[in-house]
């Protein structure tokens, strides 16, 4: 029943898409309308799809298995939470929650842009629809969340268990605000620049948009990130996996545009570089969909799937690809004023170098990513891209990046000398000593690591001396910048500092290794709802005698019938301690991988730092 | 002679295909050494020269064939026509069974001993990564 009144709702949603098409193009000079119609028309779209959307939530809730979505991912012992988040935890569901937020964010854009000029809010509108009408059709034709199945099965397949936790209950939707907020920027770049409307006002109003994507999108990938870390049991939080890659990219581009677009409405500049990068980030948070969806990445996180759905988003892609290039060319002014207005030493000039690096790096995770795929297709050859490709050609330009990064909040916009030259060149030797006497005492062997090391210690120092400082001034972006700094340090000290043992025992059995020694206590067998968990009990001595109690527990669900690993984290404020236990074909030994991971908290919360900086940026006046 | 700006201009346009051109063969170069392979049993036994570089070998896990001691796991990992032996020491992802589908990634010993210094973890029982099911269909 819930799913019927979601489907029809869906129908209606989509006619609604049309019916709005149709009058913002009659009534497009008319101002009146806009308010007073065509409003409450994205309301009612909007409406039509939460409705649908609640629908499938419901059909989830009553374990309807006359569903084929619901019968799929969903089973009648799986805990009510996991029910709920089992809605988008597929494709089908997932792909109505991206309806449902496109659907969303017009509504509010429209709300929120009275001041802007009429035309431009009913082409941002028209440009949105066109996305909207894409997903209905992709959503009705190829992957309905509302298909029926009979007979009526008595029991779903369930959810995959490594779904079932509460990090990734939350992950998707908050990338979806992030990648959905893109498309906003998107249509709106578009429809500014048809428009000739590219203006300081212009980038003041759509700022908020794009400080609101990326937030979401940060807070989504930091959520995937940690759910990765506990979950998969690797014990570290990057893996350079496709599936991971295709949110970074955006990131990348994304992160870019949040400083273009400061560039924009203070000195009006760089308007090629905003609308280049607001196509590109939408176009990379669809590809990213479109990656993930169509089977086509082979990733380690890559579930079953459908190539026709990758065809159409495929198709769909290049469509709007070439639809945002044929008006880019046509349309958009160049800036004429471009030779004078940049001096080296301004601000803009540094934002611009570093914006060429975020390119830099983007292009290195896109070959990355697509060089698999693209020699698969020519050759037939399998390949995988490792992660020592990415380090190799990252870290080193992380230093010139560092140093713009550094220097540039320093200066002035337009034209500058380096005020405070003195400080600048103490904290760059407090910086480097403290490096060299890092480098020195651990015996790190690498040049580059020293100097990255030097740089990273200057940026952080220098943000953090502005912070305590100039207070309230600048906090968001130096707030942002010192996260960014800390972020660093603490995945430097992490990978130099990380300790792990791995090994195969039974219980009762002892191992000892030159700094740890891990005795097997016990093995204690509980039955839960809907898996059978299976606690280890370890008994950690290392060299000083202090002892550790680790109890990383093993889970076997009933359906589908698969085991999970959960680790058994320790966390405090300097490390952490890590440990997964792993079942070998129902032999007796099991594998045991005990991890000392330091910093690992700073990750997090550097992270969180960062996003801070933005969510400064977004609310101060 | 040509004025000031053109010549800037000129020397701008210069570096920045210069850099350009430095980066595209940077990136190239470090693909070209990072990248890993991944082979079928049988491409191993059949291919003329002996691979030196970091590989990945997939197929089934063969029935009956792991064995596990504190230090290793071994297991002998086959397309059905012909098969290879393991040695690994490592994280075993929970999916690795006797009977599934399985990649490995580490150095050929020769060329019927592969020492693993990975086993990649699956996160769907259903799921088949795409290399070895077209490994098992002998293509």
């Amino acid at each position: 029943m819930a799913s019927l009144i979601g489907f029809n709702a869906l129908i209606f949603g989509a006619c609604s898409s049309l019916v709005i098409g149709f009058f913002s193009v009659i009534n497009f000079r008319n101002p009146k309308k806009l308010d007073k119609k065509i409003i409450p028309l994205t309301f009612l779209q909007f409406i039509f799809v939460f409705v649908s959307f609640l629908g499938l939530i419901i059909s989830f809730i009553a374990s309807d298995f006359s569903n084929e979505t619901v019968f799929n991912n969903s089973h009648t012992t799986k805990p009510l939470f996991y029910k709920i988040s089992g809605t988008w935890g597929n494709h089908e569901g997932s792909l109505l929650l991206w309806l449902l937020v496109l659907t969303l964010f017009i509504f509010l854009f429209l709300l929120k842009s009275r001041e802007q000029k009429l035309e431009y809010r009913l082409l941002t509108l028209l440009f949105q629809q066109i996305i909207i009408i894409g997903f209905f059709v992709f959503l009705l034709k190829t992957s309905s969340p509302f298909n029926y199945i009979y007979p009526i099965p008595d029991e779903g397949l369930g959810l995959n268990p490594i779904l079932q936790d509460p990090a990734l209950a939350i992950h998707p939707p908050v990338l979806y605000l992030g990648y959905v907020g893109t498309s906003i920027i998107f249509s709106s770049a578009l429809s500014a620049m048809s428009l000739n409307y590219i203006s300081k006002e212009w980038a003041k109003h759509i700022k908020v948009w794009v400080f609101t994507s990326w937030i979401f999108l940060t807070l989504g990938i930091l959520l995937g990130s940690i759910w990765a870390y506990y979950e998969l049991g690797w014990g570290g939080f990057w893996f350079w996996d496709p599936v991971e890659n295709v949110s970074l990219m955006p990131w990348f581009a994304l992160t870019t545009l949040i400083h273009c677009i400061l560039v924009l409405e203070k000195r009006l500049l760089l308007k090629s570089w905003v609308i280049i990068l607001s196509i590109t980030t939408f176009t990379l948070s669809m590809s990213g969909t479109f990656l993930v969806r169509s089977g086509i990445l082979n990733s380690v996180h890559t579930f079953a799937n459908d190539p026709e759905r990758g065809l159409f988003i495929l198709i769909f892609l290049f469509s709007l690809i070439f639809l945002s290039l044929f008006i880019f060319f046509f349309f958009h002014n160049r800036e004429t004023v471009y030779q004078n207005s940049f001096s080296l030493l301004s601000k803009e000039t540094s934002i611009l170098i570093n914006n060429w690096f975020m390119m830099y790096f983007l292009s290195v995770v896109l070959v990355g990513t697509l060089y698999p795929i693209f020699l698969d297709v020519i050759s037939s050859e399998k390949i995988s891209v490792g992660p020592p490709f990415y380090h190799k050609l990252i870290v080193p330009f992380l230093i010139p990046f560092l140093l713009a990064m550094t220097i540039g909040p320093k200066l002035k916009w337009i034209k500058s000398g380096l005020s405070n030259k003195i400080n600048l060149i103490i904290f760059f030797i407090i910086s480097l000593s403290l490096s060299i006497f890092i480098v020195v005492n651990l015996e790190i062997k690498f040049l580059l690591n020293s100097i990255l090391i030097a740089f990273i210690f200057y940026l952080f120092f220098i943000s953090l001396s502005d912070l305590l400082v100039k207070r309230l001034n600048n906090l968001a972006q130096n707030m942002a910048h010192l996260g960014f700094s800390l972020f660093l340090l603490s995945i430097i000290f992490n990978s130099i500092f990380s300790n792990e043992v791995i090994t195969n025992l039974k219980v009762g059995d002892t191992f000892q290794s030159e700094k740890f020694k891990i005795h097997f206590e016990n093995l204690e067998q509980k039955k839960e709802k809907n898996f059978e968990s299976f606690i280890g009990k370890f008994i950690i001595e290392n060299t000083t005698g202090d002892t550790e109690i680790m109890m990383p527990e093993l889970r076997i669900y009933n359906q589908p019938n698969i085991a999970t690993s959960e680790a058994f984290i320790k966390t405090n404020i300097f490390t952490d301690k890590f440990m997964t236990m792993n079942l070998v074909q129902n032999k007796e030994y099991l594998n045991i991988r005990y991890q000392i991971k330091p910093f690992m908290l700073w990750i997090w919360l550097s992270i969180l730092m960062i996003v801070s900086g933005g969510l400064i940026s977004l609310f101060k006046k | 002679m040509y004025g000031r700006k053109v010549k800037l201009r000129f020397f701008f346009v210069l570096s920045i295909f210069v850099i350009l051109v430095l980066s595209i063969f940077l990136v190239l170069k470090s693909l070209e050494e990072n990248v890993v392979y991944f082979k079928s049993p049988s491409e191993i036994k059949n291919s003329p020269e002996f691979q030196k570089n970091k590989l990945r070998v997939g197929g089934m896990v063969k029935k009956n064939s792991i064995l596990i001691n504190s230090d290793e796991i071994n297991f002998i990992v086959t397309d059905f026509k012909n098969e290879i032996n393991v040695i690994y020491t490592g994280v075993v992802p929970n999916l690795f069974e006797e009977g599934k589908g399985v990649v490995a990634e580490g150095y050929l010993k020769d060329r019927n001993f592969f020492i693993a210094s990975k086993i990649l973890a699956k996160h769907d029982e259903n799921y088949m990564p795409p290399e070895v099911k077209a490994a098992m269909e002998g293509k």
